[in-house]
């Protein structure tokens, strides 16, 4: 599928509408059917309740060390200041441009590229978000629900602001709670990735995230990342070993596995480039599911567009 | 519509027996009786206990007697702890279809059936949302046979609300409760002197304090809320902070492989760990409470409140130990209370407390002698002077009365 560059990556145009329909965690999560069953007038009545239930939200409690995602800003800020720091501006020395196109308030829904193994690309989005914007913000990053089955990973990336990338989730944080959400619409495929199809965008899922931004009405901010790929290659995938252990990759990378476990999180200094791209609105009528899938579609051209710009500027991986 | 005549099962659980007597407060509500296979817990004053089997087969010819309009099901059994598979599935799946049965059919009196179920039937997996709302269905079909018996009790019911439009049916699904008085898996695992985790997890837990349970059946039976509607306290904790609060310390004595068999060999060092529970120390779970917050409810407790006010209660335990003698129901007693003329009905048993009379200030009676501060601070003369004689003929506590003679001389 990636023998003909970038024009015919995988879209699946064709099947993926009716695909859509057929998956039920795509479905408009809010007025779901699956609550016909008790009684019509419940419906409606449940549906006329739920118009603004934003008032609802439990409110903050002061004395609480973690939000109700899980989320630590005490191990979060400890990770923030030594690891991601040196990791941002010393290791990968990260250059942001845009930093402006991300809103100061209200919910907006980041995407951006997706590579490597354990990749670093999500921290240092959130780190460039701390440093750099005038008004900095948490980022909530929507990870695999895969690893809240994983001991250790499960505890860890709640507490640094990793959310499992459910619809009913991103749908909260965007219009409830009107929070900043990081999105790597190529999902599993884009981190299983070669090192040879670097920079090459894998399928933007479903464009579930096209309604998910439209559901809960907010913009778009593209995200595009440039140096993750050489950071954290990925040479081979070993098929043995990955149905030897049930995890669902198991990747060859220039510290994996033979220098063990910690070896996936091992970078090498590749130079990071970040470009956040101007907003877009999802604005979909008519045919809503051909809409967002054009969407879709438009943002992952503009990305990859802008990826290949990004590589055929810069002059070297590492400086 | 209101409530006039109302039957409740599960009289003898702690919400069936706290339910009771605030429906008993209730003046327009001119007949509760209660039903349940084993004897009550509480004192109640004009609530007719009926003893039944757990199939609850018989309900039919006392919902037509009574001329029931509203039916409290409050009997599913929802930790596998406290009972067998065999009884939970007679109560919970037969029971519910005897329930139902008494309740439908032609001529039936029944305009209202309040279903407590449990926020079990959206069980706990690893691909769950962090928040499920009403609308949602679990991800995944029930694993153990509580939750297919939830599943298949919560269905019975959604059936019947379809056929019987002129019922209004609501279904609570409760988080975990939490409180002083109500035993539960979990409660146990709290009272551990360490609380066994689940290595390399840190689950979120929502609770619900014993009193919103409650509060929660009070507010659906007066107000007509036909529908679905979690119940859970405002914020969802991790467990290691649950643990935390309640100033225990956490082990992770539990294997992320192999759970079950180490949760197999500890049962029986009497640490019961069902598998609703493990799921949850896995996986945690929380609950979308916004829905009934909108219809008017307010919680009393949030997740961590509820969880101080049981850590309070844990410090305070060792002390109040046998202090209070524990309520035995005995039939002959009850019903010479109830029938004899010779009865003075005023004396024969005297409310805790507030002996009939109402506080003269709003939710006084509700309030901890540490939060009277600011009460007082706002009051005029007149209603202190008026406080201070409900004060003395009710609790007469030392401090409080000294606290509100010296608020009086200020004035």
């Amino acid at each position: 599928m990636d023998r003909g560059g970038p024009s015919t990556l995988d879209v699946a145009p064709d099947g993926a509408a009716a695909r859509d329909r057929t998956d039920p965690r795509v479905d408009d999560r809010r007025p779901a059917p699956a609550n016909g069953r008790c009684s019509g007038r419940a419906t409606t009545a449940a549906i006329e309740l739920r118009e603004d239930l934003r008032r609802h939200l439990p409110g903050v409690e002061p004395e609480r060390r973690l939000s109700d995602w899980g989320r630590s800003e005490r191990i979060e800020g400890l990770v923030d200041r030594t690891l991601a720091d040196f990791l941002y501006h010393h290791w990968f020395r990260c250059e942001v441009e845009g930093i402006d196109k991300v809103p100061a308030g209200g919910g907006a829904l980041l995407v951006a590229n997706d590579s490597g193994a354990l990749p670093p690309d999500a921290a240092m989005i959130a780190k460039a978000i701390r440093e750099e914007h005038p008004h900095p913000r948490p980022l909530h990053i929507m990870v695999e629900h895969l690893f809240a089955g994983y001991p250790g990973f499960s505890m860890l990336l709640p507490k640094l602001g990793c959310v499992a990338s459910h619809p009913a989730n991103v749908q909260r944080l965007l219009y409830d709670e009107e929070s900043l959400v990081l999105l790597f619409p190529e999902g599993r495929k884009g981190t299983r990735k070669l090192y040879r199809d670097r920079y090459r965008l894998r399928r933007f899922g479903r464009g579930e995230f096209a309604s998910s931004a439209r559901r809960a009405d907010v913009p778009i901010v593209s995200v595009c990342v440039v140096g993750a790929e050489e950071a954290a290659p990925i040479f081979a995938h070993i098929g043995l070993l990955k149905r030897f252990t049930g995890r669902w990759s198991f990747p060859l990378t220039p510290a994996f596995p033979h220098l063990g476990p910690l070896g996936a999180a091992a970078y090498l200094p590749a130079k990071f480039r970040i470009r956040f791209l101007e907003p877009v609105r999802v604005d979909a009528g008519g045919d809503e599911r051909a809409a967002l899938q054009t969407v879709a579609e438009e943002v992952r051209t503009r990305i990859q567009a802008t990826l290949f710009e990004m590589v055929g500027e810069r002059d070297s991986v590492w400086l | 519509m209101s409530s006039r005549r109302v039957l409740l099962t599960g009289l003898s659980t702690y919400w069936g027996g706290r339910l009771a007597e605030a429906l008993e407060a209730s003046e327009e509500i001119e007949a509760i009786i209660g039903v349940d296979s084993r004897d009550p817990t509480r004192a109640l004053e004009r609530t007719e206990f009926v003893r039944v089997g757990a199939q609850h087969s018989l309900l039919r010819r006392i919902v037509e007697a009574a001329e029931i309009d509203t039916v409290i099901d409050m009997r599913l059994i929802v930790d596998s702890g406290w009972a067998s598979p065999g009884r939970a599935h007679e109560n919970n799946v037969i029971g519910t279809m005897n329930v139902l049965a008494a309740c439908g059919g032609p001529g039936s009196t029944v305009r209202k059936l309040v279903f407590k179920s449990s926020a079990h039937y959206y069980g706990c997996a690893q691909d769950d949302p962090a928040f499920f709302t009403e609308d949602m269905e679990r991800p995944h079909p029930p694993r153990t046979s509580l939750e297919r018996d939830i599943v298949e009790a919560e269905a019975a019911v959604a059936d019947f609300a379809e056929q019987s439009p002129d019922v209004s049916v609501s279904i609570l699904r409760f988080a975990n409760v939490l409180g002083p008085e109500v035993r539960s898996s979990h409660r146990a695992l709290f009272d551990l002197p360490a609380v066994p985790v689940v290595l390399g997890f840190d689950p979120r837990y929502q609770f619900v304090h014993e009193d919103d349970v409650v509060g929660a059946l009070e507010h659906v039976v007066h107000a007509d809320l036909p529908g679905l509607f979690n119940v859970g306290a405002d914020g969802v904790l991790a467990l290691s902070e649950v643990i935390d609060l309640l100033g225990k310390r956490m082990v992770p004595a539990l294997p992320p492989w192999g759970t079950g068999l180490a949760a197999a060999i500890v049962r029986p060092l009497g640490i019961e760990l069902g598998p609703e529970m493990l799921a949850q120390l896995r996986y945690g779970r929380g609950l979308d409470n916004r829905l009934l917050k909108a219809t008017g409810f307010a919680y009393r407790y949030t997740t961590r409140e509820t969880v101080l006010k049981l850590a309070e209660h844990m410090r305070l335990a060792p002390i109040l130990r046998g202090a209070g003698e524990p309520y035995r129901y005995e039939q002959e007693v009850e019903e010479f209370l109830r029938r004899s003329p010779h009865v003075n009905r005023r004396r024969a048993r005297p409310r805790e407390g507030a002996n009939g009379r109402a506080a003269p200030v709003a939710g006084y009676d509700d309030l901890e002698a540490g939060e009277l501060g600011t009460l007082l601070g706002s009051l005029e003369a007149d209603d202190l002077a008026a406080l201070r004689e409900h004060e003395r003929a009710t609790g007469a506590r030392v401090d409080v009365l000294a606290a509100i003679d010296a608020a009086l001389a200020g004035r």
